[in-house]
């Protein structure tokens, strides 16, 4: 459905802005990864301590999370009247 | 004052007057009776109380201590916050079931016997189903059925257990079972599926999302926590809750990835906030229980903002399913900004309500290095920030723009979610009065420069991945659809089977009766045959064929008697 045309423009409208939002996200996890190269991180499992490990462990942790419950889609996904039928 | 009156009748009792009550007044007695029964909270003391002598047996209805306290102050602020968010119910019996449930699962919590918590147990089961069927819609009063009937198993094992118990130790007292033997099985099976263990989770996911806009923020406040809450007294440290909550900290969110419903989505997302309560338990240290019980104080007010939030966008919108939300924003910024709190809490953002309890527990983890657990709860953590912190927002207020333009919220829904962002942001800001409310003395520290760098890079990576995997269309769309999960046994594959049964039986009896009716009409032309003039009955015997047949009769007798005989001296 397209939004009523009398409707009025918010600033996300513009794809211009989604995309400046997308390269802020970009530039925040630049600069996380950089802090590390500064700070030494205490952990208690000395893996853990590896430069970016929490950025790289939450960026493959969510690809690996919507990959699998793609795929678990295709076993568990019925139609919407399913209980019903 | 002494504590001798149990709180837990401030509510219900309280509620037993609503109906009476007009308009305004009615509203303001609602408003009240959680704070008179908070006001009488700060005013008693510490200890037991309310004791009365039944069948031998010493009953404690009020046990006041630091973790009873903890979860009756966060019931009735709960409760409250739900109140404020239904004040524009008209439905009485809503309201009544409300305060009801509340005042219930309060009262279970002061319970210092096994066999109060099973009554105030039962009663919070059979008043929040009338939350469900409330909805009166086309599924309610089924999947009502099927919510309350798991409740009340809850209670049976409950019951069956404390009965064990008692003959076991002579004690009704509740306080440290453990899982030394079958009383202790069955009273942590009760437990566990108040606590949506995997296996026993369906009847939270099932019911929850059925029930009303208002419903459901009282539902999702009290059963879950009820069950965190008797697992703490009883079954701290043990061992087997580790894996169970491990396990409920992962599971939840690959569903929580594809469902469509979004109240359904916090359902699966809350299983996995319990599964981190859980573990907490099982590890059992001081930290980790302070953990879970904070963290569970915690959930409270930020799953219960995220069910007001989408409460409010049910009621507005008119749907709650992703793939017919997006833009909800423009109609609703308030809403939509309160719903971005609880996000960030449930996501456990610096300075949001999560990171100051959940860190405890994966911190205690930690220190006690379970190291699969640890990195499963690491996973779980991105998890919810995937599903529950961006997922639901974004698929609700922002997205596509679905064209759907609505009123913002009702005010006094406002004020209740703004209330609780206000408090999920203030229990980010300043832990202190939280960690003072812990049952155990406090020295845990959740900013430290280290801890906070961890957190964020865990979180904006995880940000970071789910834009890539939108940008290339790879995150699947949000479809209409259900999925299956465990209640497929007993909502199809069970059904199935006793219809399969049944069909048997049907036709088992249909040829059975059909081959039985041809003999039988068999018989009956046979017999028949020999009425008529000239057949076996109507025909003239002569006599000697009668002596011979007698003779024959006693040869037999003969015969049988001496082979009974010789068998019997043999």
């Amino acid at each position: 459905m397209t939004p009523p045309a009398d409707s009025k423009k918010y600033w996300l409208d513009d794809p211009l802005n989604v995309s400046k939002l997308f390269k802020g996200l970009w530039i925040v996890c630049g600069l996380l990864i950089a802090i590390d190269l500064f700070l030494h991180r205490h952990e208690d499992f000395e893996f853990a301590t590896v430069f970016g490990f929490h950025g790289a462990y939450g960026f493959f942790a969510c690809v690996a999370l919507v990959l699998a419950a793609k795929q678990l889609r295709r076993i568990l996904m019925r139609d919407e009247d399913y209980y019903d039928r | 004052m002494t504590g001798n009156f149990p709180v837990a009748f401030v509510l219900i009792f309280g509620a037993a007057l609503i109906p009476f009550l007009p308009g305004l007044l009615r509203k303001a007695w609602m408003l009240a009776l959680p704070v008179i029964a908070f006001a009488y909270l700060l005013a008693i003391p510490h200890g037991l109380h309310g004791q009365v002598e039944l069948l031998g047996q010493t009953l404690t209805l009020m046990r006041v201590d630091k973790l009873s306290l903890l979860f009756g102050y966060i019931f009735l602020l709960a409760a409250l916050l739900s109140v404020i968010y239904a004040l524009h119910v008209d439905d009485t019996m809503q309201h009544v079931a409300g305060l009801v449930y509340a005042g219930s699962a309060l009262g279970a919590v002061f319970a210092g016997d096994l066999m109060t918590l099973f009554l105030y147990w039962e009663l919070t089961a059979v008043s929040s189903v009338l939350l469900v069927w409330a909805r009166r819609g086309e599924h309610s009063a089924a999947t009502g059925m099927r919510y309350v009937i798991w409740q009340l198993l809850s209670g049976m094992f409950l019951l069956a257990g404390a009965l064990l118990h008692w003959r076991a130790t002579g004690s009704l007292e509740f306080s440290h079972i453990g899982l030394s033997n079958t009383a202790g099985l069955l009273i942590l099976i009760g437990f566990g599926i108040k606590s949506a263990f995997p296996f026993m989770h369906n009847w939270l996911m099932d019911a929850y999302p059925e029930a009303t806009p208002t419903g459901t923020v009282f539902l999702s406040a009290f059963t879950t926590k009820l069950g965190i809450y008797a697992l703490a007294r009883g079954f701290a440290g043990t061992e087997e809750l580790v894996w169970i909550g491990t396990l409920m900290a992962a599971f939840p969110i690959f569903y929580a990835v594809i469902e469509n419903d979004l109240r359904r989505v916090l359902a699966y997302s809350m299983n996995n906030q319990l599964g981190f309560m859980v573990v907490g338990i099982g590890i059992g240290t001081e930290l980790a229980i302070n953990g879970a019980v904070a963290h569970a104080f915690a959930d409270i007010i930020f799953k219960g903002l995220l069910f007001m939030s989408m409460g409010a966008v049910l009621l507005r919108a008119g749907t709650i399913k992703g793939s017919e939300l997006g833009g909800l924003y423009k109609s609703m910024p308030w809403t939509a900004g309160f719903c971005i709190v609880g996000a960030a809490s449930i996501s456990a953002f610096p300075l949001f309500s999560g990171f100051v309890s959940k860190s405890m527990i994966v911190s205690a983890a930690g220190y006690e290095a379970h190291l699969v657990t640890w990195g499963i709860l690491l996973f779980a953590s991105a998890g919810v920030f995937h599903h529950s912190g961006i997922k639901i927002p974004y698929f609700a207020f922002f997205a596509h723009d679905s064209g759907k333009r609505c009123a913002e919220a009702p005010r006094n829904m406002l004020v209740a979610m703004g209330i609780a962002a206000f408090l999920c942001i203030g229990i980010g800001v300043m832990p202190g009065p939280l960690y003072a409310l812990l049952p155990y003395p406090v020295d845990y520290a959740p900013y430290t420069a280290s801890h906070v760098l961890a957190q964020l890079q865990l979180l904006m990576f995880s940000a970071l991945a789910f834009s890539v995997l939108m940008w290339t269309r790879i995150y699947p769309p949000e479809l209409r659809s259900v999925n299956l999960d465990f209640d497929w046994f007993y909502r199809a594959a069970a059904p199935a089977i006793a219809r399969s049964f049944g069909d048997a039986f049907r036709i088992t009896r249909e040829g059975l009766s059909e081959a039985l009716s041809a003999r039988m009409q068999g018989l009956v032309d046979a017999v028949m045959r020999q009425r008529r003039p000239g057949g076996l009955l109507l025909r003239s015997w002569p006599t000697g064929s009668m002596a011979l047949w007698v003779m024959v009769m006693l040869l037999a007798y003969l015969l049988f008697y001496y082979v009974g005989n010789g068998n019997g001296h043999a």
